[in-house]
């Protein structure tokens, strides 16, 4: 193999493109050729520099919520007629624009939720999706989130109880942005959404199963709150009862 | 073939939404690198999933990233054609052997001793940034989208062989600019 065909397999041998023939030739040319294995190494590392996401940009929340009303609004409908018997005409509309999810919700809404959340959550596991901002450090994670939600979610760390903390992400549930505390346990992630709600009255966990998912629903002080997870049934009720526990303690970053 | 309007299904906004929304960061990334300028991405962006909605019920998969990247590669033209203060050709600004392109030439005699050391994310983006178009193209898409040859392939209307030929330029004159750093900020 000449070094002008090498110049150009080693790129597709580097990012996995290469057939096995074609592997072995490249790599017996790299082995001979000093100037095209330098080249090789330095292609590996700037490869490896560039992973990771760093250089990825985030979509500002402005041209996300530009983009969301212009779409039509297939949920609508639906909600409108829960709305409609609260008859609170023009203050209704503006509760709806404010974002109060899942309080006049009916059932099948609430059931559209959940199947959101999980399909949010199953997204996140994707490579390079699971957070926007990684962090071990509570103080770190909350302040990522000012500005891009008109919540500010409690982010506890709970790594003294066995649920890690690794980061916060952005994500979209219900059409409207939606914080996302990620935590880990072993191999397992939990996904903590955390979204406004009208009602301040604290409202009991229940644990639902979706998709083979189990999602542990709360609220609290304002704030709905869902785990999400692959996690048994009681290990996620164990980190809601954790996470709720630090926030009644005061603990929350 | 009419367009067909869908403002009205909404199940297939949906579908659109549970699909599309998705990577809106993935193609808000990519119009950042075509286009170089944050104002002019948050405006191609938009265009580029009302153009995307209006025929989503041509699309016939598998993977919407690559034809959202579609999408969007043609209104960054347009944006390019209008900068340029010219009707859109939707051909390549710059022909594949160009002299005039790239802003580093390929250094083949870097010592061996010279290794690329880490930048930080906002030196390696200013370095993306002095790649010329069609190279800067075929390079966010495979180290910064993830998508294989053949999606760029698609995405960019070339040949696999000009992808791969592409690619290697890329590399090639990001190296040198790569090392060129260094030496700077010794």
């Amino acid at each position: 193999m000449t070094c002008e065909d090498a110049e150009i397999l080693l790129h597709a041998l580097i990012d996995g493109e290469l057939d096995a023939s074609h592997v072995r030739e490249v790599e017996a040319h790299l082995a001979s050729c000093a100037k095209c294995a330098v080249l090789a190494r330095d292609y590996r590392e700037m490869k490896k520099a560039m992973a990771g996401g760093g250089l990825r940009y985030t979509a500002p929340v402005e041209l996300r919520r530009r983009i969301e009303a212009s779409l039509p609004q297939a949920a609508v409908p639906t909600r409108r007629a829960v709305l409609k018997g609260f008859a609170f005409g023009s203050a209704v509309s503006a509760i709806a624009a404010t974002g109060l999810v899942a309080i006049v919700l009916r059932s099948d809404d609430a059931a559209r939720i959940q199947t959101e959340l999980v399909s949010a959550h199953l997204r996140s596991l994707q490579a390079g999706h699971l957070t926007d901002v990684i962090s071990t450090d509570q103080h770190t994670v909350k302040p990522w989130f000012n500005g891009k939600l008109d919540v500010s979610p409690p982010v506890i760390d709970l790594t003294a109880q066995g649920f890690t903390l690794i980061g916060g992400r952005l994500d979209y549930v219900d059409a409207r942005a939606i914080g996302a505390v990620v935590y880990r346990r072993r191999q397992h992630v939990i996904n903590l959404f955390v979204a406004q709600t009208a009602s301040t009255e604290r409202r009991a966990a229940r644990v639902d199963m979706v998709q083979g998912f189990n999602i542990r629903h709360w609220s609290d002080r304002g704030l709905n709150y869902w785990a999400v997870s692959d996690l048994a049934k009681d290990e996620l009720a164990e980190f809601g009862d954790k996470f709720e526990g630090a926030m009644k303690s005061g603990t929350a970053g | 073939m009419p367009v067909k309007i869908v403002d009205n299904d909404p199940e297939q906004a949906r579908r659109f939404r549970e699909l599309a929304m998705p990577h809106l960061d993935d193609v808000y990334t990519l119009a950042r690198y075509l286009l170089r300028d944050a104002a002019d991405a948050d405006d191609a962006v938009q265009e580029c999933y009302l153009r995307a909605l209006k025929h989503f019920h041509s699309y016939r998969g598998p993977a919407i990233k690559p034809w959202l990247f579609a999408i969007l590669r043609n209104v960054c033209r347009a944006e390019f054609a209008r900068r340029a203060g010219a009707p859109s050709t939707g051909a390549d600004p710059l022909p594949e052997d160009s002299d005039q392109a790239p802003m580093w030439h390929e250094d083949q005699d870097t010592p061996e001793a010279e290794i690329v050391k880490q930048h930080d994310s906002g030196t390696i983006r200013r370095l993306i940034d002095t790649l010329a178009e069609p190279f800067r193209e075929t390079f966010v898409l495979r180290e910064i989208e993830n998508l294989s040859y053949r999606e760029i392939a698609d995405v960019a209307e070339v040949p696999v062989g000009t992808v791969m030929s592409r690619l290697a330029r890329a590399r090639a004159m990001l190296r040198s600019a790569w090392l060129a750093e260094q030496e700077k900020s010794k």
